[in-house]
This record gives structure tokens, C-alpha cells and sequence, in this order.
């Protein structure tokens, strides 16, 4: 569901580097290449999808005509969304523990726009396939960051 | 009983596809009646009652209600939360009893009122399944619950949408009993839609056909059922096809 880590991050990259459409505008709120910021925007896009399509399934699942009811019982417009999501709500957790699931093992998008960089913007699973790829499966600082991070 | 209309309807057209489901040249409701409405499946009753809730609204004509126009966006929230409707299928929520009952309450931010949902939940026969989750009651159980939502919130206009269809007599006869009283002891304004038209005898002073989308009729229960001015109206009574 949704479109490929690697094609967000490309995108993102391409987005926020300096010569890109976002990067050379150097407004305060959009974040720079390297850096957390552009870690979380990556992120963010690659879970949206799947949260949103989780949580349409889901909502679609409720009784159509509770939100009549609800409605007919005197809830505001905000009300009633707040009770169709709360009787949605396992599946809402679904599509968030989705969510997270799909950006927590996450490493392609992560890596081309925070660059793994140590000390800032390396985490668990960039720091595991850098890791993995220069000590033999033996070594014990690749032991460490797949226990430890 | 006040004779000042509680809803006034005039030249209210509703129409879903192009296609006008009711027309309605003028219907005045009574405070502190109860009037029931029958007529065949697609007459456009239900569509009645989601005016008269403000859930939906005319393409064209006036609705009043306690003398002002109901308008799209534009109905205060206290004036909705006088209107309250229980449909034929009884959406409750996914938790117990008590909780259903509560729902209208905790929407108006009414915490206080223990007392008076315990006394609903008795007068409904729920005492045993207050604690229950509503996805292991009866139809019949779940139509009660669905009654006291409605009616712990003391709704100036108690609209009921068919609900006693499907039921056991034991059921009917509750519900009906403890719609009488809400009407006799609280003033509360019932407009009932029905198939069952012994079911409006017993219960309504006043009775509408609704045939097509129009009102054919609307009388006194007992001129409608006995002395009906319109042929259709006594073809329906009699049990006929008028459609």
C-alpha cells in the first residue's frame, strides 16, 4: 500500500537538496537534506497511505446508519466523526501499528535523505545495515547495534 | 395541550436523484401530540422524519419549527437537541448498555444524571443487561436500549421510526407503554411511523396516509379509522392495495 520507500526518499531527496525545488528556498519550515527533519517528512509520507487505507477500511466497517443515529441523537458534525473512529478504534489501531511497523524497519528513504550520519541521523536500522555490511557476521559491534542499537 | 403548531411544513418538496420522494402541501404538528403516519414502503415517511430531525433538509418550502424556518447550517444546536429519532434498526454503539443510555448525555456534556438513566434503564426492563455489550442483545433488547437513549435525553419531539417492527408482543407492548406515559407525563410531542395500524390506533390521536410522497389524509385516529374522507384512506384501512 502506497508507493516504495525508495521512490519517497528519492523524491524527498530530490525535493530538499539544493538543487532541488524545496532546498534553495531556505524557508525555516522546510527542513534540510541530512538532517532529522527531512527523516520525519520521508517517514511520514511513506505511513500516511497506509494509515489512511487501514483507517478508510476500518471506518468503512461501522454501521452505516450509526452515524445517522448519532446524528439524530444530537452530536455535532466533530462528535459524530469522533464516535465512528472510536467504534473503529481496532482498526485504527491496526492502521497506526501499520503504520509504524512500515516506518520503524524502515532504511532506504531514511538513509538517502538523513544520510546515516553518525551522532545525528543515524538510527537503529541504518546503523545495523552500515554495520552489517563492513564488520563479519562476528563482530561484536555488529552484535551491538542488533541487540542494542 | 398548546394549540400553537410545534412544526409547520408549506409547500416542503424533497427530492433524492431528481426524483421527489415527498411533497407536502401543508402539515401543522402539535405540541404534545402523537401522531402517527402510515402509508406503504417508499411513501416517504422516513424521509419525513429526517426533516422534522433537522438531519436533512427541504429543496424547497418552509419547515418551522416553534415558529422558525429551519435553514442548512443555520439551526441552532440547542433547538436539534430537542428532536431525537430511534430508527427500526437500532445502531448502538459497541459497548454496554449503560453506556448507550448514557451516549445523548455525555454528548451534551450531562454527567450528573445517574439517578435518572438508572430509572430509564428500569422503566425499560434493562436492569439485568445493564452491563451487557450490545452486540450479544435481542432485537427486542436492543430497541429498548435504543428507546432509552432517546428518552433519558427528554426530548421535546420524540420521532420513531418504525420501532416496534420485528418485535415479540412483549416488546411492543413495553415500548408502546412507556412512549404513552413519556407522552402523558412529560408533554413529549411523538410522531410515530408505522405499518401497523393498530399500533397507530392504540397509541395516536392523530393519523396521517402518506401515499406517494403526499398526505392523502390526516385526521383524528378515530374519524381516520372509521369515517375517512378520501377513498385511498379507506382502502388502506381496509387492508387494500392502494399502490
Amino acid at each position: 500500500m502506497g508507493f516504495p520507500p525508495v521512490v519517497i526518499g528519492l523524491t524527498v531527496y530530490l525535493l530538499l537538496s539544493r538543487s532541488g525545488i524545496l532546498g534553495p528556498l531556505n524557508w525555516p519550515w522546510i527542513p534540510q537534506l541530512f538532517t532529522v527533519p527531512a527523516m520525519v517528512v520521508a517517514q511520514v509520507i511513506i505511513a500516511t497511505p497506509l494509515v489512511i487505507g487501514y483507517t478508510m477500511a476500518a471506518v468503512s466497517e461501522v454501521d452505516p446508519n450509526l452515524r445517522l443515529q448519532v446524528r439524530a441523537l444530537g452530536a455535532t458534525p466533530r462528535q459524530a466523526t469522533w464516535t465512528i473512529l472510536q467504534e473503529a478504534r481496532q482498526g485504527v489501531i491496526v492502521a497506526l501499528v501499520g503504520g509504524l511497523g512500515s516506518i520503524i524497519s524502515e532504511v532506504g528513504a531514511v538513509t538517502m535523505v538523513g544520510g546515516n550520519i553518525e551522532g545525528s541521523t543515524r538510527v537503529l536500522t541504518t546503523a545495523i545495515m552500515l554495520e552489517t555490511r563492513r564488520a563479519t557476521s562476528t563482530s561484536p559491534s555488529a552484535w551491538r547495534w542488533c541487540c542494542w542499537g | 395541550m398548546n394549540a400553537a403548531p410545534l412544526y409547520e411544513l408549506r409547500q416542503v418538496v424533497k427530492s433524492y436523484d431528481q426524483r421527489a420522494v415527498l411533497k407536502v402541501d401543508a402539515l401543522d404538528i402539535r405540541q404534545g401530540e402523537i401522531l402517527a403516519v402510515v402509508g406503504p414502503s417508499g411513501a416517504g415517511k422516513s424521509t419525513l422524519l429526517r426533516l422534522l430531525n433537522f438531519l436533512e433538509f427541504p429543496e424547497s418550502g418552509v419547515l418551522k419549527y416553534r415558529g422558525q424556518p429551519i435553514q442548512p447550517d443555520a439551526t441552532p444546536l440547542a433547538l436539534r437537541r430537542e428532536v431525537t429519532t430511534v430508527f427500526q434498526r437500532s445502531a448502538l454503539l459497541a459497548a454496554n448498555v449503560r453506556r448507550n443510555v448514557e451516549y445523548g448525555l455525555r454528548l451534551r456534556g450531562e454527567r450528573g444524571r445517574q439517578a435518572e438513566i438508572q430509572a430509564v434503564i428500569e422503566r425499560l426492563g434493562l436492569t439485568a443487561l445493564a452491563h451487557k455489550q450490545s452486540r450479544t442483545l435481542s432485537g427486542g433488547e436492543a430497541q429498548r436500549v435504543a428507546l432509552a437513549r432517546a428518552i433519558v435525553l427528554r426530548p421535546t419531539v420524540l420521532l420513531l421510526d418504525e420501532p416496534t417492527a420485528n418485535l415479540d408482543p412483549y416488546n411492543v407492548g413495553l415500548i408502546e407503554t412507556v412512549v404513552a406515559e413519556l407522552n402523558r407525563e412529560q408533554g413529549c410531542t411523538v410522531v410515530l411511523v408505522t405499518h401497523n395500524v393498530f399500533q397507530a390506533h392504540r397509541l395516536a390521536g392523530r393519523t396521517a396516509l402518506l401515499l406517494g410522497g403526499n398526505i392523502v389524509e390526516i385526521a383524528d385516529t378515530q374519524a381516520f379509522f372509521e369515517s375517512p374522507r378520501d377513498p385511498r384512506t379507506s382502502a388502506f384501512v381496509k387492508g387494500e392495495m392502494v399502490y
